[in-house]
């Protein structure tokens, strides 16, 4: 290592008055900071190990299997949100963007039966995607260059979107009767059974009647969808240029920009993301009922923000993690597949979930104390 | 491998001013927040820019570092004429500034700060593009080590440093990055005396280097303890302009008041 010499000079001049000033932190201290950044692990595990011991049938890994199935999609409308939320900013669009994506997508799909199967599937996948652009383009041009506050905004956008889905859909589900769809959404990996032993991507041939119940599937698709996109955004905010601004934005938007960053242009990335993720999870809605409903996102979008809130970041912005999202989704999708085992009323689970927000707040909360 | 690398900044050419600020006029609405200034900084020279609460020295030097945009006038560095649209316009221009308020983002390490809109760009697996944490942690470490800077964790987020420490990140940032023309805002406002002297002692190592410094101060033993020139600002116009040594502080307060 090279030394500068007019850097040398100057500190030479004037001795380290600077590193007195802060004691390091006491260990007690330091372990509450520790147990502030690890409680969601922690309580996830206490949960398992209550459901595991009060209901028979939780600690099972085909019950993991679908419990993973089923948070998937409000997972994959986490993902996308979490860059909006650490920006400092929030999308309320994403719950009737995906609405709409889905009610596209099958109407599109619908139109095009009997074309190639893979054609109807890119084309069902590409006309969701524009849904998500178009939505992020206008939250995004709303929002980074008109300048309105992201909550009314996206409130906005939320109101187009519901309108136009039920305009398009007339209210109920839009179904897609495309032979071997539901199995893009609904199949696994690979299946074993104990006489065709393993087979990839669909069952062993030949199985029909109540011997499909002795084959087992492993690892679902929509875990192996939701998971690739967990990937992707995680390395997209922990290791990329783009990530490092979102946090910077939500730190201080001006001395972002003093520090040459475009902030605009960053806002309207984050937006087109989290509309576009918002498309990605009704694509997958599609895949796993076959059709699509105008409301189909509607309760995720809460239990999507209510993930992202679990799982550490700050509603003011400047902190997250997707690996926190991602314990956060876990979270809430344990809570409400544990009520539903435990013969509990299942919209009790709103509740549920709404006290797991308010101590993962005050957790975070005591988390900016100590550090302080 | 430290900022030496990137050479040392150049004198103003053919002996000119580095920067030639002329006629700069900003209007905010009705208000005339700077009229008609003219302003040289030569290479290697500490001009103090000096003026009561409102007078126009912080909107000056932020039409030079590209937070606003003036109205009429010219600015050139180097004899070059300069447009700033963005302050990211005049960092590529060498123009670094320390603001009052540091500028930090409060959320992110000290080695972050250091390279906020700059980031070292890396290739994971030689495609995916990413920055390179490893990199810029070790050139933050080096840049702080060469300023006599100790902190205790460069991961933890700035907000958890102290006042000074936090100065020093600020600096540490606009030195690295070799500027041709440091500009700094009220530097000594927020910190206890070492820290001061501190700061001083940097100003006058710029000045070794040549690398002329634009100093807002209200502390006049300040000003008239590192600054060759005083430039007196007044309800957004210059009403004088002193070698130090031809000068007192008691006239440059009169003229900071009544003008």
């Amino acid at each position: 290592m090279q030394t500068n010499p007019i850097y040398k000079a100057a500190g030479a001049k004037a001795p380290a008055a600077t590193a007195a000033a802060v004691p390091p932190p006491s260990a007690g201290a330091h372990a509450l900071t520790l147990l502030g950044r690890v409680w969601a692990w922690l309580f996830l595990v206490v949960l398992v190990a209550f459901f595991s011991v009060t209901t028979p049938h939780f600690f099972d890994l085909f019950n993991f299997q679908a419990m993973g199935a089923n948070a998937s999609v409000m997972l994959v409308l986490a993902l996308g949100q979490t860059f909006v939320i650490i920006t400092g900013g929030i999308d309320l669009s994403v719950g009737y963007v995906m609405g709409l994506a889905t009610i596209i997508i099958s109407l599109v799909m619908q139109s095009l039966i009997g074309y190639p199967f893979p054609l109807v599937i890119l084309a069902g996948l590409l006309s969701g995607l524009s849904v998500g652009l178009l939505a992020g383009l206008l939250n995004g041009a709303i929002i980074a260059k008109l300048r309105v506050p992201p909550f009314i905004a996206t409130l906005g956008t939320l109101g187009i979107a519901q309108g136009i889905a039920y305009v398009l859909s007339g209210g109920p589900p839009v179904s897609i009767p495309l032979p071997g769809l539901g199995n893009l959404g609904n199949g696994y990996l690979f299946y074993w059974h104990a006489e065709q032993g393993f087979s990839l991507f669909s069952m062993p041939a030949g199985i029909t009647g109540k011997e499909i119940r002795n084959v087992h599937g492993f690892i679902p698709f929509q875990v192996i969808y939701a998971g690739l996109l967990t990937l992707v955004c995680a390395w997209l905010l922990a290791s990329t240029r783009f990530g490092r601004h979102v946090y910077a934005i939500g730190g201080s938007a001006k001395a972002a920009l003093r520090a040459g960053i475009p902030v605009q242009r960053n806002l309207f990335k984050v937006y087109v993301l989290s509309s576009v993720m918002a498309s990605l999870a009704g694509f997958m809605y599609v895949m796993r009922y076959t059709g699509g409903v105008a409301n189909s996102g509607d309760a995720m979008m809460l239990s999507s923000i209510a993930a992202i809130v679990i799982g550490g970041a700050s509603l003011l912005g400047g902190e997250g993690r997707i690996l926190g999202t991602l314990v956060g989704a876990m979270i809430i999708a344990v809570i409400q597949n544990g009520l539903v085992l435990l013969g509990i009323d299942p919209f009790w689970q709103y509740a549920a979930v709404g006290v797991v927000i308010i101590l993962a707040v005050l957790a975070d909360q005591a988390k900016f104390r100590i550090s302080r | 491998m430290s900022a030496t690398e990137h050479g040392a900044p150049t004198a103003g050419a053919e002996g000119g001013p580095l920067l030639r600020c002329r006629g700069i006029v900003k209007r905010f609405g009705g208000l005339v927040a700077v009229n008609g200034v003219d302003l040289d900084i030569p290479a290697g020279e500490v001009v103090a820019l000096v003026g009561d609460n409102g007078a126009g020295k912080s909107t000056l030097v932020q039409l030079i570092s590209g937070v606003f945009r003036y109205d009429e006038g010219s600015i050139e560095v180097d004899g070059e004429p300069k447009v700033f649209n963005t302050p990211a316009d005049a960092r590529r221009a060498g123009i670094e500034t320390i603001y009052q308020d540091l500028a930090l983002c409060d959320n992110l390490s000290a080695a972050d700060n250091i390279f906020l809109g700059r980031e070292i760009a890396t290739r994971r697996f030689g495609i995916f593009p990413g920055i390179d944490t490893k990199t810029m942690r070790e050139k933050a470490h080096a840049i702080l080590d060469d300023l006599h800077i100790r902190i205790p964790d460069l991961n933890a987020p700035v907000r958890q440093l102290s006042g000074g420490q936090r100065q020093a990140v600020a600096i540490s940032r606009a030195v690295y990055w070799q500027a041709r023309l440091m500009i700094m805002d009220e530097p000594t406002a927020a910190l206890g005396v070492p820290e001061q002297r501190k700061v001083l002692a940097l100003i006058r190592m710029l000045k070794t280097r040549r690398v002329p410094v634009v100093l807002i101060s209200h502390n006049m033993q300040d000003v008239f303890e590192v600054a060759d020139r005083i430039f007196v600002m007044r309800r957004g116009s210059n009403v004088g302009d002193f070698r130090v040594s031809e000068t007192t502080p008691s006239e440059v307060v009169n003229l900071m008041i009544s003008g």
